[in-house]
């Protein structure tokens, strides 16, 4: 148990190893100004990872889901704008079409019993290529104020906190309660554990997986409501950064990939790392070629400490 | 023991691609027995007794519970007919604690609001309970709330047999519970056997470890190269004349009527 | 791609038919779908109407894509091309194909991104980005004034020659210290008080400009690498009450950003113009199908500065005729 729990603990103290660096180089960093603003720059990453860790705790992983969030937020500033859809229809519609994709992804995973590795590899180039058509590449504007309220801040102690960023932490908040407290949120880790026995003890493992890219495509819809409000547009070349940094965030903050293990607060903790380290390195006037070394090296660590952890906590027999 | 059948299976078949794991196997047990069942590798054991217990749909061939005929389309169609199974393979989440395990599947939610509409879990109960299960089969471990990969195998499979005996209503199915178990330990597992056989139960049992099986079953279902091959009775026949014919080495046709059951 | 396959094949049949009658010319673009490649494409096909050949057309799948070039590259050779045009993906990899190409007496030429190296082509048409920096940087230093320069570069990401020239050329432009167009790092001065990767996309350019605005708040000058990170860095200057004061250039030209100039969101953008890239080529195509004459070098396909208000000493187009004269929906 010590041992896992380095595991999640490490993560936490990488990021307040990091504030306290980052505080040291400059004095910009630690107001609440600067936390508001990278709390912004996160809360699109950390949604969709509250999807991707549900996704990597059955030992899956989904490689669309930044292209799936771009097709979001293109179907509803689209419908919004061009057709004068009311805006909560058009943010419904959106929802349901990334809903739509991790349905998809599910259905390809459970029935087709393909690997989600090539699944999600499929689908993610099939909404790069709707999105692109469906926008002809061109940006989205002037979309109604209705689909950018979450990108408004309100002052809270001297600095502004945008509301999304609350509507992020409030997903975290409900996520890791259904995950560790509900019957259906143990069976999302028995599944990702050990399939065949968790099949065996009686659990439906079929509708565990599917239930689970359904969610995760909730949450890209959700990312996209966020992205359209923090940008302000609907951008189908949104999402592309958001990919990989959804997956880095998930793995940094100690889910295992193989399953079974971690906290989804924790990928809240390694979307931030990623955020802070961006954030203050640019606050240092240092290339951004550093940050993706940064990246690389945090997320073979994290790997690295997770395989560890896992070798300690075993004991004897040689079981994996 | 009455003559009852609380479990029944005939001509069941089972094929995985060219291989034919059960060609035509029956099977019975009656109410409040202990059914041993021996066989070679390949016997098709595990593939007959996961055919029982809803983790396979045979090919062919029908099962019946209490005399009526069912259709196990997965585990849960068994566990509600009351069969609980222990499986070879443990069937446990390693990254999981005792608790959460022996309540896999079956979790326990709060009453009221909490549990009704947040579908909150009652971990105290669960603890409790699960503390009263692993007690009384005598298996000690440091903290219930451990994750079951931190217990040795025999303390795993502890927790296995456990969940079997507790949660069973009218049928338990055991393969090779005492695998990995000392000796103290698989005394434990028969006496616990005995208990649940003891209150009304029926209990199955898979096992290669023939003092074992004759010291605890009532008769011994011989299982060989997919069937049913004979029914023995362990006070009868000889463990020596028991190997021979799960081997293959003796036809039952040449036992004694007084080894037969 | 199927779709394109099969328009390529009917051509194939029909070119067969028609041999000795109509040259035919060949165009690839980076990505069918972005606008500046639409643009490109009209203008191409246009001009091969007008001279009298068949332009047929193929692309990329993405952005970097260059196996899906390649087989373009493959298709129009088998339909008879004489004449190809192409914007790499892969500058590099792109190569032994056109070679290919070229060894059987087709004209290659780059339109909008050289080949590596640059002879690997016949010629170049394409704009000069050092050029397109030089010339928003002039316009930033004069429609800064006396004021001292603090200024804010929203670069593409390190190593892309691209970036680096616009980023230099603004630099030079702007009156100070820069690399020379040859150069791919990007240079830096003390006037320059925070330089941070967008990827050419809005919403890492506002996170750029978020980040640069925390690190000095008193920038009043920034460069961008286009248009789309462009609107981003607007987005984080507005959301901190800046958009007013601060001097926000770019580079491109396309309808949304000729727009935005003329709401006041970018001071000014140098434009460029792949319908004139697209022409050249076609013109120097025709002129070697019917003279056997291969262009040669590097042409540059000119860029102007759009802006909505004038300032002294630098030249600049208005946004009407930005509009004209941009690609993307207008």
């Amino acid at each position: 148990m010590r041992a896992r729990l380095l595991g999640t603990l490490g993560p936490l103290l990488a990021l307040i190893a990091a504030c306290l660096f980052f505080a040291m180089r400059s004095d910009r960093f630690l107001t609440a100004d600067n936390l508001s603003i990278v709390l912004q720059q996160v809360m699109v990453v950390g949604v969709i990872a509250i999807g991707q860790t549900l996704v990597i705790l059955t030992a899956g992983v989904d490689l669309s889901c930044g292209m799936v969030m771009s097709l979001g937020g293109i179907v509803m500033t689209k419908l919004a704008v061009e057709q004068q859809v009311p805006v909560a229809v058009a943010i419904a519609a959106g929802i349901a079409a990334t809903a739509l994709f991790g349905a998809i992804n599910g259905l390809l995973v459970t029935h087709l019993r393909l690997p989600p590795f090539i699944v999600t590899l499929g689908t993610l180039n099939i909404a790069f290529a709707i999105t692109q058509l469906y926008s002809n590449a061109q940006t989205v504007t002037d979309v109604p104020a209705g689909l950018t309220t979450l990108g408004n801040a309100f002052q809270l102690g001297g600095s502004s906190v945008v509301y999304g960023a609350l509507i992020m932490l409030a997903l975290y908040a409900v996520a890791a309660f259904a995950l560790s407290q509900t019957a259906a949120g143990r069976h999302v880790y028995a599944v990702g554990n050990n399939p065949e026995g968790a099949r065996l003890t009686g659990i439906a493992t079929q509708r565990v997986l599917l239930g689970v890219y359904l969610l995760a495509g909730v949450c890209y819809g959700l990312a996209a409501l966020l992205s359209v409000a923090r940008t302000g547009v609907g951008d189908p070349n949104a999402g592309q950064a958001e990919n990989l940094e959804a997956i880095t965030a998930v793995v940094v903050g100690g889910t295992s990939l193989f399953g079974g293990r971690g906290f989804v607060l924790s990928s809240l903790v390694g979307a931030l790392i990623v955020g802070v380290f961006r954030n203050g390195l640019t606050l240092m006037g240092v290339s951004s070629v550093y940050q993706m070394l940064v990246s690389g090296v945090l997320v073979i660590l994290a790997v690295a400490t997770d395989q560890f952890s896992r070798r300690l906590a075993q004991r004897g027999g040689g079981e994996t | 023991m009455t003559d009852r059948l609380v479990l029944e299976a005939r001509g069941i078949v089972k094929h995985f691609g060219h291989v034919t794991a059960l060609d035509g196997t029956d099977f019975e047990l009656r109410a409040s027995e202990i059914l041993g069942i021996i066989g070679d590798n390949g016997a098709g054991k595990s593939t007959l007794i996961k055919a029982l217990s809803g983790a396979l749909v045979p090919d062919r061939g029908e099962i019946l519970v209490d005399g009526v005929r069912v259709h196990f389309r997965a585990p849960s169609d068994a566990r509600r007919a009351g069969i609980e199974t222990l499986y070879q393979e443990l069937a446990v989440a390693p990254a999981l604690s005792i608790v959460e395990n022996l309540f896999l599947g079956r979790e326990l939610r709060r009453r009221g609001f909490l549990g009704r509409v947040l579908r909150m879990l009652d971990r105290r109960r669960m603890l409790e309970e699960s503390s009263a299960f692993m007690k009384e089969l005598g298996i000690g471990v440091r903290s219930m709330k451990q994750a079951v990969e931190t217990l040795s195998g025999g303390q795993r499979q502890g927790v296995a047999v456990a969940r079997s005996a507790a949660f069973a209503r009218h049928v338990v199915i055991m393969d090779e519970p005492t695998a990995a178990l000392g000796v103290k330990e698989g005394k434990l597992v028969l006496d616990l056997i005995r208990r649940v056989r003891d209150r009304g139960l029926s209990v199955v049992l898979i096992s290669h470890n023939m003092p074992h099986v004759f010291e605890v079953a009532d008769r011994i279902h011989v299982a060989r190269l997919g069937r049913r091959v004979a029914m023995l009775d362990p006070k009868g026949v000889s463990m020596s004349d028991a190997v021979a014919v799960m081997t293959g080495a003796m036809i039952p046709e040449q036992l004694p009527p007084h080894t037969l059951s | 791609m199927i779709l394109r396959a099969v328009h390529v094949f009917a051509l194939i049949g029909l070119s067969s038919v028609a041999a000795a009658q109509q040259p035919v010319i060949g165009l690839i673009t980076k990505t069918s779908t972005n606008p500046f490649f639409v643009k490109m494409r009209e203008g191409a096909e246009a001009a091969a109407k007008t001279s009298g050949a068949r332009l047929i057309s193929g692309s990329g799948k993405n952005d970097g894509d260059n196996v899906g070039q390649v087989t373009a590259l493959e298709n129009m050779i088998a339909a008879g091309a004489k004449v190809i045009l192409i914007t790499p993906n892969d500058s590099k990899a792109i190569v032994p194909s056109i070679s290919k190409a070229r060894a059987k007496g087709i004209l290659v030429i780059a339109l909008d991104s050289p080949t590596d190296p640059v002879n690997a082509s016949d010629a170049l048409f394409a704009t000069d980005n050092y050029r397109a920096g030089t010339l928003i940087g002039r316009y930033a230093r004069a429609a800064l004034g006396a004021k001292v320069a603090r200024i804010a570069t929203i670069d593409l990401f390190p190593g892309h020659p691209v970036g680096a020239q616009r980023h230099n050329g603004f630099l030079k432009g702007f009156g100070l210290r820069a690399p020379e167009a040859a150069v791919n790092t990007l240079g830096t001065a003390s006037d320059v008080v925070c330089m941070a990767d967008s990827y050419g996309d809005q919403t890492r350019g506002q996170t750029a400009m978020e980040n640069c605005l925390q690190k000095n708040p008193d920038i009043n000058v920034v460069y961008t690498i286009n248009e789309p990170s462009a609107a981003g860095a607007y987005k984080a200057l507005k959301a901190k009450g800046k958009e007013k004061s601060v001097i926000l250039v770019s580079v491109d030209g396309g309808c949304q950003g000729v727009r935005d100039v003329a709401s006041g969101a970018i001071a000014a953008t140098a434009q460029q113009y792949p319908v004139k890239m697209a022409e050249l080529g076609v013109a120097a195509g025709m002129a070697f199908i019917r003279t056997g004459k291969k262009p040669s070098g590097y042409t540059d396909t000119g860029v102007s500065l759009i802006a909505a208000t004038k300032v002294r000493g630098v030249e600049s187009k208005d946004v009407t005729t930005g509009i004209e004269l941009c690609f993307g929906r207008k």
